[in-house]
């Protein structure tokens, strides 16, 4: 064991205890009228240290560990497998596909409605990823203001609705087209710059919006948000007990079944799986049109991009404002759910959990996406207990993943395009 | 057809090209030479608007395209092999030569793929496999293949002969030539000054952001300061 590696473990399990010591063995109690500070307990010492210990070992053997943890993909039954060719791959994947759709639309009828709800909120974020792997994945734009895009969908929802009574189809379109403008108009300055600079300038930029609607309190309501934002309706029927909206009817009395708060839940649940569904096609539809790849040559080699007559601008901005477009459309069902929406739903964090879906996934795979985006919005769900170290184990999942398979989940494979040729 | 008149070029305050002109007539192959950093790549960024000329003319056809910007000038019957080959290396063959036929309908693609599969029988060979993977030869015919998927009425290649074998260096000198043939006008850089000016209707010789010499490419290549600098004597 060489010397350096004792030096750093032990730098490190120091390291454990100055941060540790403050976090966890520090209280900050009520006293009265006054706030006390209160040291540790002793259970809490001795796990400080214990941690420091395991940090310690860990850092020491960490060659070996690490060595071994790269053997465990090889644990992996399929990857001895031989690869499926092309068309039958595509085939199996579009019949796993339909599968998991069909199933999808009649799973809500047999679930709790607490399950329904948190599915329906899993579909946002396909969504939202989705559409982050536009511009992330298959462009190469890091992009750390998404969600900027994706309030910018809910609080036209909010607004339209509250000073012009627009409903939810109504909204849905122009919320979506307003999002993909303001991609387009806020784009268009910020596109030129490379890398880390864009990710800067657009990370700016979701603040700017979260604090403009935090701020202009006169039209937004500030920090209190908006509420009683309305469900869709179905044809003018509407799934509330008491119909609110002039001219239209009650689900339930127009079908004479007892009223029950599923029924608007299920809708909803439904919708979201509709637009989920068409978001995933548009955008594997756009995938082998032209300008997907376009996305892809400017990501791979912007000059020889260039050298073939390609504008920048012009390709960045589609990715730009076609993720922001369905951002947009992901908004908009979210403030309908909640039925109330606040600047709070809108920070940084949101942003990069989407951007962690996209990575996790496995950048520019469409399944990759899907299965990161439930694993992130369920598993926190099913581990409520451990709430209070979600954002740990969040960052060790992400670590661990970076180790074990950069890649992502399921790495996207291209689908190799050929022109069909009557021979 | 195209005209460079006393074109300075920048870097930021670094001047890269003092007053170069240079004309390149329909049909002819004109080759450039120069030493490393002499601003043979320079140049041809700026006909390409990227970086475009502080001052001076480029004239493409007839038409000033000194302030054009760089996706119409390249769709303008013009058509570059960059420097380094810049292939896209997670692309297809087949993908790659799409690409560079991006403006065009799927029919002149199908037309303008046979065609350069015709050219280069290793690309049609190799046209389902990733580009990344292919050796350098294969690269840079796949990079040329590529500019001429646009069926461009001129093209300019950025030192293609950069680290290849003589045989394969051999071979991209004759496809060249074979393009001139078809009416295509070749503006050639290179460092291989000896190939290249044996090819050359006519040469040009860059030194330091100035155009030191230009003549007939024989006659370059009997010029006692070219043998001296560039053909090693
Ligand atoms: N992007 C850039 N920014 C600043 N200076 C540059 C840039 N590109 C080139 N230069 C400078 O301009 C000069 C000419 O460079 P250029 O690449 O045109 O030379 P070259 O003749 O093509 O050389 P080589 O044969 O090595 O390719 C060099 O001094 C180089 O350092
Ligand atoms: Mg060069």
């Amino acid at each position: 064991m060489a010397t350096h590696n004792l030096k750093h473990a032990l730098f490190c399990a120091i390291v454990t205890v100055v941060i540790a010591y403050p976090i966890l063995g520090l209280d900050l109690v009520a006293q009265g009228t006054q706030i006390g500070l209160e040291g540790a307990t002793p259970t809490t010492i001795i796990s400080i240290f214990l941690a420091a210990g395991i940090v310690f070992l860990f850092q020491l053997f960490r060659d070996n560990i690490m060595g071994n943890l790269g053997k465990l993909p090889k644990l992996n039954p399929l990857s001895g497998r031989e690869p499926m060719p092309a068309e039958k791959r595509a085939k199996v994947e579009a019949w796993v596909l339909t599968a998991i759709i069909v199933l999808a639309l009649f799973w809500p009828f047999v679930v709790s409605r607490g399950s329904v709800d948190l599915a329906t909120l899993v579909l946002i974020y396909i969504m939202l990823a989705l559409g982050l792997n536009v511009v992330v994945g298959l462009a190469g734009l890091l992009d750390l203001g998404y969600v900027a895009f994706y309030a910018v969908g809910a609080y036209t929802f909010a607004l339209l609705y509250q000073y012009f009574g627009f409903t939810f189809w109504m909204a849905l379109p122009v919320g979506a087209l307003l999002a993909a403008t303001f991609g387009m108009v806020l784009g268009f300055p910020v596109l030129r710059l490379r890398g880390d600079y864009l990710a800067i300038v657009t990370l700016g930029f979701g603040e700017i919006i979260r604090i403009l609607l935090n701020n202009w309190t006169a039209v937004t309501g500030g920090p209190n948000g908006i509420g009683g934002i309305p469900d869709p309706t179905l044809f003018g029927m509407e799934f509330g007990r008491r119909v609110k909206g002039e001219g239209n009817t009650s689900f339930h009395e127009t079908f004479g079944i007892a009223y029950s708060g599923e029924h608007k839940v299920i809708f909803l649940y439904l919708i979201a799986l509709v637009l989920a569904v068409i978001t995933a096609l548009v955008i594997r539809r756009l995938m082998r049109m032209p300008v997907g790849r376009a996305w892809e040559a400017l990501r791979e080699d912007e000059i020889a991009a260039r050298s073939l007559g390609l504008s920048r601008t012009a390709v960045k901005l589609s990715a730009f404002t076609i993720g922001a477009f369905f951002a947009g459309f992901a908004g908009t069902v979210f403030a309908s759910k909640q039925g109330f929406i606040s600047p709070e739903s809108f920070v940084f964090l949101e942003s990069a959990i989407i951007l962690a879906i996209v990575v996790l996934g496995g950048m520019g795979s469409q399944i990759g996406v899907i299965l990161a985006a439930i694993a992130v919005t369920i598993l926190p769900e099913l581990a409520r207990e451990f709430s209070d170290f979600r954002m740990l184990v969040f960052g060790a999942a992400m670590v661990l993943m970076m180790v074990w398979r950069p890649q992502g989940l399921m790495p996207m494979r291209r689908i190799p395009i050929s022109l069909k040729r009557q021979e | 057809m195209l005209v460079l008149e006393n074109v300075h070029t920048h870097y930021g305050k670094i001047e890269a090209l003092h007053g170069v002109s240079v004309e390149v007539n329909k049909g002819e192959i004109v080759s450039l030479i120069g030493a490393n950093g002499a601003g043979k790549t320079t140049l041809l960024m700026t006909v390409c608007g990227n970086p475009q000329a502080s001052s001076g003319r480029v004239i493409l056809e007839g038409k000033d395209i000194t302030h054009d910007a760089t996706s119409n000038i390249m769709r303008s019957g013009i058509a570059i092999v960059p420097e380094g080959r810049r292939v896209f290396s997670g692309l297809t063959v087949e993908e790659n030569l799409h690409m560079g036929g991006f403006f065009n309908t799927k029919a002149e693609i199908r037309k303008s793929q046979d065609h350069v599969y015709d050219l280069f029988p290793r690309l049609k060979e190799r046209e389902n496999q990733r580009a990344g993977t292919m050796s350098g030869g294969e690269q840079q015919m796949l990079a040329i293949g590529r500019a001429l998927m646009s069926k461009p009425n001129m093209i300019i290649l950025d030192e293609p002969s950069l680290g290849l074998a003589p045989i394969i260096i051999q071979q991209i000198f004759e496809i060249i030539g074979h393009l001139r043939d078809e009416g295509i006008t070749v503006f050639l850089v290179e460092q291989n000054a000896h190939q290249a000016l044996n090819l050359a209707d006519r040469g040009y010789v860059l030194e330091t952001g100035k155009i030191r010499l230009h003549d007939t490419g024989k006659n370059l290549l009997n010029n006692p300061e070219v043998r001296e600098a560039y053909l090693g004597g």
